[in-house]
């Protein structure tokens, strides 16, 4: 099938609406999507600095290659931001220093072993009885929403796609955490409370497959590798159940996140009017219980070493 | 046999196939879960493979 617009050669068949495109076409075409998305939702303000949570993969290069058009038009600043858990064979930041040096973006690098007194990697040593995903995932959204507020950005922007997204949503459903879902969409969050940083997700429309294809056509610097510890995760089991779904029928994670988005604003609204949210008492950041749940966490794995 | 590396596997297999459909079929790869470069360029599943061609099958899974 040749492209659907010009008859060169396709280098992308799109899954959800069964077309086939050609390498100028699909470039044109993502960032198309990526811009309607940004628009649609006003994920940025003339004016606003926006952090980019930066891992050095190919959607956080895709979402700061794509913001930069913005930055280089005046409309916002661009600042990126990384977290180095500290995890060996596997973190490995060269490229993403070298990416914004490249772009003449400022790079900013917080890490686990300096907040919190452990890489990952010994955490993972002494949590034998936890998912890693579970207290890793705290802990880098700790970090990210310290160096949001820290290095004064307005918004944080995410590589979270398509798929991520309809993953969360169906994890949410399976879990029965409707009030952890109404976090979720375009933009975090369920009110505005200028303690949490508000996470916008630029790719919120585009699949994995099609930001993959644009890092390539692209050339960005990325190296194939998996974090050692995601087989532990829930998200695996339910990534390739939808991977299967997708192909047997076309348009599957469209559809799950597409009327997720219709029921969001009422999920959001009741889940405002819910929720009271205090100080941790220890380290001040936002948190619904007296101590937040980072603040646990490096309670317990001081605890291990007096055992 | 065309030549086939599987980035997330790090291996190279070779396949006895006429397309990539195929290769993916064979070897019991989601289409969903890879990029499909033959000869360095990016092609689509439907795209026909020769005994000379090298395949590669990119992840398009990756990090955490």
């Amino acid at each position: 099938m040749p492209c659907k617009n010009c008859q060169e050669k396709p280098v992308i068949k799109l899954t959800n609406v069964n077309v086939s495109l050609c390498k100028q076409h699909f470039l044109r075409y993502f960032e198309k999507k990526v811009k309607k998305t940004i628009r649609t939702f006003n994920l940025i303000e003339k004016g606003n600095k926006i952090g980019i949570a930066l891992s050095g993969g190919k959607d956080s290069f895709t979402v700061l290659s794509i913001l930069k058009q913005f930055q280089d038009k005046k409309i916002i600043t661009l600042e990126a931001l990384a977290i180095d858990e500290g995890i060996k064979a596997y973190r490995d930041l060269t490229n993403a220093k070298k990416f914004c040096k490249d772009n003449n973006i400022t790079l900013h690098i917080l890490n686990y072993e300096d907040f919190f007194n452990h890489s990952l990697d010994k955490m993972v040593k002494k949590f034998k009885n936890k998912t890693p995903c579970s207290f890793c995932g705290v802990f880098r959204r700790y970090l990210l929403n310290y160096g949001s507020k820290k290095f004064k950005f307005d918004k944080l922007a995410t590589g979270h796609n398509l798929d991520d997204e309809s993953q969360s949503i169906l994890m949410n459903q399976f879990r029965n955490n409707p009030e952890v879902s109404a976090r979720l969409g375009p933009i975090t969050g369920v009110m505005i409370d200028k303690r949490f940083i508000r996470r916008i997700k630029p790719l919120y429309f585009v699949t994995e497959k099609e930001t993959t294809t644009y890092s390539f056509l692209k050339g960005f610097p990325v190296k194939f590798s998996e974090c050692p510890y995601a087989s532990f995760g829930y998200r695996n089991s339910v990534r390739d159940m939808l991977n299967e779904f997708e192909l047997k029928y076309l348009g599957t994670k469209y559809s799950i996140v597409d009327s997720f988005i219709k029921i969001l604003p009422s999920l959001k609204q009741q889940f405002k009017e819910a929720k009271t949210l205090s100080s941790c008492k220890l380290c001040n950041e936002p948190t619904s219980k007296k101590i937040c749940q980072a603040c646990e966490y490096v309670r317990e794995l001081k605890d291990y070493k007096n055992r | 046999m065309p030549k086939v590396f599987i980035e997330r596997e790090n291996k190279h297999v070779e396949v006895t196939a006429s397309s990539v459909k195929e290769i993916l079929q064979k070897l019991k790869i989601n289409p969903e879960v890879v990029i499909i470069s033959k000869n360095n360029e990016l092609v689509t599943e439907d795209s026909k493979v020769s005994e000379k061609d090298e395949i590669k099958l990119l992840s398009v899974i990756s990090g955490g």
